[in-house]
């Protein structure tokens, strides 16, 4: 076929991406850069736009506007099959009529390579299903079919592999057998990854960089630990993880410190992860970042006083409680059953403390709510 | 335990009773006749016009076979060519239909289906119309010289395939359709992202998944086609006369019953030996 497309590699390069239907705008103005070799996850709820800039770059959608790289080459416009591009679709797409091992060899085949045998053999291997290869796809198990779809594009070696949401039909178990495994092929054929999910544990667990997608445009692009730790909006400090928002007002600088007040407590957070414009700021705590311990207990750090538990569930590792502050907000406190300490109980007043480098800022105008409602349902 | 017995019992008989009311239709309406037929296929003609006795004439097949050798082979000439012609138009019709229709799916298939509104006879008389001196169709082809000033249409063997093909290609493509609606589009993606253009991702992924449809259309057409006889009896001429007019003509009206039935028999067992054949192939994906 077109060996000048098929030879290209190189980061992949989306400049100013657009694509509309209609009205609606899909993807808004997108421009990335997805180093060779990674694994990179496009992490969002549904709707926003992550699946239709997957199929931009596999070529089954054509940008609006914009223009999408491998290194070099300009493959905006090409047609998928001209493409150093392959797709390991949901629900797998495999080919009903050919025995698994055709199904494997179909686009080798199509670009008229000599050792087809070999080659198919080889990724068999590589996702241990060698016995299977004269079986039908209707014949194997989900998480078979899955390993297949993943045989049948990684076989043509492409410059870059695109995975839809490659494990939403598995069940969690599998899925998470999955994910060490996908993690596992990927460094051992040193292909470039992108992965399209909702799913921000599946994202976490694989990816070296994740792209946090809200409404067609990209809210935060990191490693996990960045976009865990560090986040920049309020959108992507809820879909990633639970976090506590609360309102409060830088009042003065100490060194690499902001000071800030939270309704009349004085708390310190770095200036290196604060994101707000001006004074007014969200003040971000994870909730396994809290120590709670009954009111005078003596504590060290950032504190806050007056909480009342008005919620424990214990769930084994840990025990989740919901704190009512007197500024009527309730934070999340997760705390590692660790210590031999019975869980304290509903209705017991309690101090809430954590450390200062744990502290994150976003900008006081942010919705606190953006992203919590985001998250999907499992399926 | 004779409880459990009884139980079961009534279970094993359950599909019996299920299949009888059509097992009973069927030995009624077609066992019956066919053993009907099969008898009456080797008596001879007693004393009067009409009587026949049952002598055990085997020859009666060959007989029939010679006499009407002519429209046999017209006949699944013709079959098949009105098959190939309705595979033609239905396919790109049931595929938009089922990948490009947007909203309009259901419209267009109520539509495929309208022609069963009016009767058989009417729509193949209406052809006469429609091919006739005085049609649209006869005077464009006049127009541009594709036919002479004296040429015509009706009474051809074009207006028996064009009849034949038209009255059967709701049966073509409802089979299709169905089988192309049931292919998961995004097979026909991975096929363009594994490295295939739109013509081999037709030839070694759609058309393969709608084989189903192919199979079915292509025989719920060619078996009434082979053995219809009111196209070639409304658009034909003496010339055009297919198997079914044979033996219409023969039971209705030179009152030949064995000649006939062995006519018949014939018919049947031919279309049930070339459907086996087909399907063999057509499973192996031979056909291709």
């Amino acid at each position: 076929m077109t060996d000048a497309s098929t030879s290209a590699h190189g980061d992949v390069i989306l400049s100013h991406l657009t694509k509309s239907f209609g009205d609606f705008v899909a993807v808004d103005d997108l421009s990335l850069v997805i180093p060779e070799g990674s694994f990179f996850a496009l992490l969002g709820p549904s709707g926003c736009g992550k699946t239709t800039t997957l199929r931009m770059i596999a070529g089954l959608e054509e940008p609006t506007s914009g223009t999408i790289n491998i290194g070099k080459t300009d493959i905006t416009y090409q047609k998928p099959y001209q493409r150093p591009v392959n797709t390991v679709f949901q629900n797998y797409a495999l080919f009903p009529h050919l025995s698994i091992f055709e199904n494997i060899a179909f686009g080798l085949r199509r670009r008229g390579i000599k050792d087809v045998k070999e080659q198919v053999d080889k990724v068999l291997n590589l996702v241990e299903l060698p016995h299977l290869a004269e079986r039908k796809p209707n014949q194997l198990s989900g998480g078979q079919q899955q390993r297949i779809a993943l045989a049948r594009a990684i076989v043509n070696r492409p410059a870059l592999l695109l995975l839809d949401e490659p494990l939403g039909a598995l069940d969690l178990k599998l899925r998470r057998q999955m994910q060490i495994e996908l993690k596992w092929i990927q460094t051992e054929v040193g292909l470039t990854f992108v992965h399209v999910t909702h799913d921000q544990e599946e994202a976490m667990t694989m990816a070296d960089t994740i792209a946090v997608m809200n409404e067609g445009q990209i809210e935060q692009m990191g490693s996990p630990a960045d976009l865990y730790d560090n986040p920049e909006t309020a959108f992507v400090a809820n879909f990633l993880g639970q976090s506590n928002l609360i309102k409060g007002l830088i009042e003065s600088s100490d060194g690499g410190s902001n000071i800030v007040s939270i309704f009349g407590h004085k708390i310190s957070m770095p200036k290196s992860r604060s994101h707000a414009e001006d004074a007014s700021v969200l003040v971000g705590v994870r909730p396994e970042k809290f120590r709670i311990q009954p009111a005078g207990t003596q504590m060290s750090g950032n504190i806050l006083n007056g909480g009342v538990i008005s919620d424990v569930s214990y769930i084994g590792v840990s025990t989740q409680y919901q704190v009512e502050m007197p500024w009527k907000q309730e934070l999340m406190v997760f705390e590692q059953n660790d210590d031999g300490v019975p869980p304290l109980n509903k209705g017991d007043a309690v101090t809430l403390s954590w450390e200062p480098i744990f502290t994150f800022g976003l900008d006081g105008k942010e919705d606190a709510s953006a992203g919590s409602e985001a998250h999907p349902d499992e399926d | 335990m004779a409880l459990v017995t009884a139980r079961l019992n009534r279970k094993r008989l359950w599909p019996y009773i299920l299949l009888a009311p059509g097992l009973i239709w069927l030995m009624a309406f077609f066992v019956t006749p066919i053993y009907q037929l099969l008898t009456t296929s080797t008596q001879t003609p007693g004393v009067n016009i009409g009587d026949y006795i049952q002598t055990y004439r085997f020859a009666n097949f060959i007989d029939a076979i010679v006499g009407a050798r002519a429209q046999f082979l017209r006949s699944f000439e013709y079959a098949f060519i009105a098959t190939v012609l309705g595979l033609l138009i239905s396919y790109p019709l049931a595929y938009a239909i089922a990948f490009k229709s947007g909203r309009w799916k259901n419209t267009l298939l109520v539509l495929v289906v309208a022609p069963f509104f009016t009767s058989f006879l009417l729509r193949t008389v209406a052809w006469q119309q429609i091919l006739g001196e005085q049609g649209l169709v006869i005077k464009v082809l006049r127009g541009v010289h594709l036919l002479g000033a004296t040429g015509h249409l009706t009474a051809t063997p074009f207006a028996v395939v064009a009849g034949l093909t038209y009255n059967f290609l709701p049966f073509m493509t409802l089979p299709l359709y169905a089988s192309l609606e049931r292919i998961d589009p995004r097979t026909m993606e991975a096929s363009g992202d594994l490295y295939a253009n739109a013509f081999t991702t037709f030839r070694k992924v759609t058309l393969p998944l709608s084989m189903p449809g192919v199979v079915a259309g292509t025989l719920l057409t060619f078996i009434p086609a082979a053995g219809d006889y009111i196209n070639a009896e409304l658009l034909g001429n003496p010339s055009t006369k297919m198997i079914g007019n044979v033996i219409d003509a023969r039971y209705l009206r030179i009152v030949d019953y064995p000649g006939a039935a062995a006519l018949s028999f014939i018919l049947m067992a031919t279309i049930l030996v070339m459907v086996m054949l087909y399907i063999r192939k057509a499973g192996t994906e031979e056909l291709l």
